[in-house]
């Protein structure tokens, strides 16, 4: 077929159509030369596209290649290969005192800066979303442009003096509330926008056949921003998953560490990366995201925007 | 029996959506507020729902003042304008929801809905959710959420203005009927007039905060209080020409027609008629208005022809219905012969005659 001809050439001559083309063109008379055109225009592009998405998608996935291929490699590299099969990593992994406990603390700061972010976004949101505030969006554009702030390193020595004065260094409550206040600003925001797509009749027609406040929101409110709060829960638990520098300055206590501040810790006395060690402990470190991720996703599905899904 | 006193509601900004508004409703009355878009008849609902707190005034259901209740004690059911029903709950729980309110154990109320739900022929969708109903379902589900909690008062938003056309006239039928069966005192808004003639007992025809009238619809069509009621009821609008009352009687539009009592000595008036009452002549009478037709519009069973009246007085447009078969051609002349009998006097705005 002469299609396949032009495309193979011009896959040899390196993309370039001009070749192809004119050759099409002698070949056949106007018309064919117009569809011969097209025809060799469409397999380049389909071929550019194709391979653009290649390297990107190589670029994103070889290092999760290495996770997936590291932690069974008896000897493993910074590159990615075929492992020699082996379970030895994850024993002399767990030989470390502080991996499973580490987890253990990711678990409790997450779950407890998740429920924290939750409950006081849904609540604020609402509010800020029914009752006319004076100033109430600039408000929200200040808090957003400080908590980029807060957490970040730029407090990070007021912070650390802060929970001094307050005995939080140490302590888990401490790292929940620093991180927590981080996160609100923008959870706060993404909800009200969620509260404000929800019709104020829906709240109104409960008021009506008696609904006290409370069950208004448990009856009306929740369900119907559920999607919403599953999104900010999931995006709080995978942020302070990955908190690195707030839980490194406010935790002394290895025992209290979190899975990615011991990550931190898996080197020799010479200071060198143990390959082993860390990509173990960074398969074990991301599991629980992913899998709450999918759980979530099935179970509610996210969305980032209000309105009613009809 | 609902009677408002006063009723006054402000906005912040100084909107005055209901402005100091007296009105008794009495038991088991079917009735309509009719008014243009903006007028405050959704703000008056509220306000009686108790969803608005009034800025002045009184609000009494049965024999209790209620201004001071929150919504929930007033024994009122509302149905908004978008049905607000309950997206993530099926039509059983909807409808039920009033009940789980009151607490009322799950299976009486699950049988309660669907018993309700039946009687609105509801009982094929009751594991649906409201996105899965057409309009004039979501409507009905709607009903039965506010017939479920057997209230003393229904307050009803524009609630065939989602519907189609064909749909509304069931709609019409269907809660006329409902209404009567359960004889339970009704408000509803409506912007449409033919909707208000058509299902209420009575009608407040409403503009800016203020009540123009109130009557039974064959009070609101036939004898309209005010120009504003006037030109407001009736599916084709009211011709109301300005003119004179003389001693020979009066002259509009270059028309002279017989003296009416009560207005006399040169007065300005208002002459109404609606076009139904407006006859067509082909010849030159004293009593007709003369002009040129410019427009003629089929109703179906009749046409509705647009006459250009040039008089001393100034140039009017004059309609009239004529049968079908018996419409001039556009361009031709027609003289407009009002038959007086029904003919509206008004001076400064207020109906004098009859
Ligand atoms: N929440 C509000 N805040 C300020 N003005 C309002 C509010 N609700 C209604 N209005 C104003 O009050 C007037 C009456 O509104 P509404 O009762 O909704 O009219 P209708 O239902 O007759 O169309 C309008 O001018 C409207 O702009
Ligand atoms: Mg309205």
């Amino acid at each position: 077929m002469t299609g396949d001809g032009v495309t193979r050439d011009s896959v040899t001559g390196g993309g370039t159509t001009g070749d192809g083309v004119t050759r099409g063109g002698t070949a056949g008379g106007g018309r064919v030369v117009t569809v011969e055109t097209d025809r060799v225009r469409h397999a380049v592009a389909v071929l550019g596209r194709a391979t653009f998405l290649a390297a990107v998608a190589g670029f994103f996935a070889l290092p999760l290649l290495w996770l997936a291929t590291a932690p069974f490699d008896a000897h493993p590299t910074i590159t990615a290969s075929v492992p020699e099969f082996t379970l030895r990593n994850f024993r002399a992994l767990l030989d470390n005192p502080y991996v499973l406990s580490s987890l253990g603390n990711s678990v409790i700061q997450a779950a407890a800066s998740a429920a924290l972010v939750v409950v006081l976004a849904a609540l604020a949101a609402y509010a800020l979303s029914r009752v006319r505030v004076p100033g109430r969006d600039a408000l929200l554009y200040v808090l957003l442009l400080l908590s980029s702030v807060v957490t970040g390193t730029a407090a990070m020595v007021p912070i650390f003096e802060l929970a001094t004065r307050l005995d939080l260094i140490d302590t888990h409550l401490g790292v929940i509330l620093t991180l927590s206040g981080g996160l609100l600003p923008a959870a706060i925001f993404i909800l009200k926008d969620f509260m404000d797509g929800t019709p104020t009749s829906y709240e109104e027609s409960a008021r009506v056949f008696g609904a006290s406040p409370l069950q208004i929101l448990r009856h009306i409110v929740i369900p119907v921003i559920r999607p919403g709060l599953a999104t900010i829960a999931v995006w709080a638990v995978a942020s302070v998953w990955g908190s690195f520098l707030t839980p490194f300055i406010l935790l002394r206590d290895p025992a209290k560490a979190p899975g990615a501040v011991i990550l931190y810790t898996l080197y020799t006395e010479g200071g060198s990366p143990r390959l082993d060690l860390i990509s173990t402990f960074s398969l074990l470190y991301s599991l629980p995201v992913v899998l709450m991720y999918v759980f979530v996703s099935r179970r509610y599905g996210f969305r980032f925007h209000g309105g009613i899904k009809r | 029996m609902i009677s408002l006193h006063g009723l006054t509601k402000e906005f912040p900004g100084g909107v005055r959506a209901v402005d100091g508004l007296d009105l008794a409703i009495a038991d088991g009355e079917f009735f309509a507020l009719l008014g243009p878009s903006g007028c405050g008849k959704t703000t008056l609902l509220r306000t009686i729902a108790g969803l608005e707190a009034p800025t002045s005034g009184r609000v009494v259901i049965g024999d209790a003042d209620v201004t001071a209740l929150p919504p929930g004690r007033r024994d009122v059911a509302m149905v908004f304008q978008d049905y607000a029903l309950f997206p993530h709950m099926d039509v059983t729980a909807n409808i039920a929801y009033p009940l789980r309110v009151k607490k009322v154990p799950r299976a009486e109320r699950e049988a309660k809905a669907a018993e309700t739900a039946a009687r609105l022929s509801l009982s094929e969708l009751l594991a649906r959710r409201p996105a899965q109903l057409s309009g004039g379902q979501q409507q009905r589900v709607a009903l039965a959420r506010a017939i479920a909690c057997h209230p003393a008062v229904f307050l009803f938003d524009e609630p065939l203005s989602n519907l189609d056309a064909r749909m509304r006239l069931e709609a019409r039928t269907f809660l006329k009927r409902l209404q009567r069966e359960l004889a339970v005192t009704t408000v509803f808004v409506t912007h449409d007039q033919g909707e208000a003639l058509a299902m209420a007992d009575r009608i407040a025809v409403m503009s800016a905060g203020r009540i123009m009238q109130v009557g039974t619809p064959s009070e609101v069509f036939q004898r309209p209080a005010n120009t504003f009621v006037a030109s407001f009821i009736g599916s084709t609008p009211m011709n109301l020409l300005p003119g004179v009352a003389e001693d020979d009687g009066l002259h509009v539009a270059g028309a002279v027609l017989p003296p009416a009592p009560g207005v006399a000595g040169g007065e300005e008036i208002v002459y109404g008629l609606r076009p139904e009452y407006m006859d067509l002549a082909d010849a030159a009478r004293k009593d007709a208005f003369a002009g040129q037709v410019s427009v003629v519009e089929n109703l179906g069973t009749s046409f509705l022809v647009t006459l250009e009246v040039t008089s001393p007085s100034g140039d009017h447009l004059v309609q009239a219905v004529v049968p079908e078969d018996a419409e001039p051609p556009p361009g031709a002349r027609a003289w407009a012969v009002p038959r007086h009998p029904r003919a509206l006097v008004y001076r400064h705005g207020a109906l004098v005659v009859p």
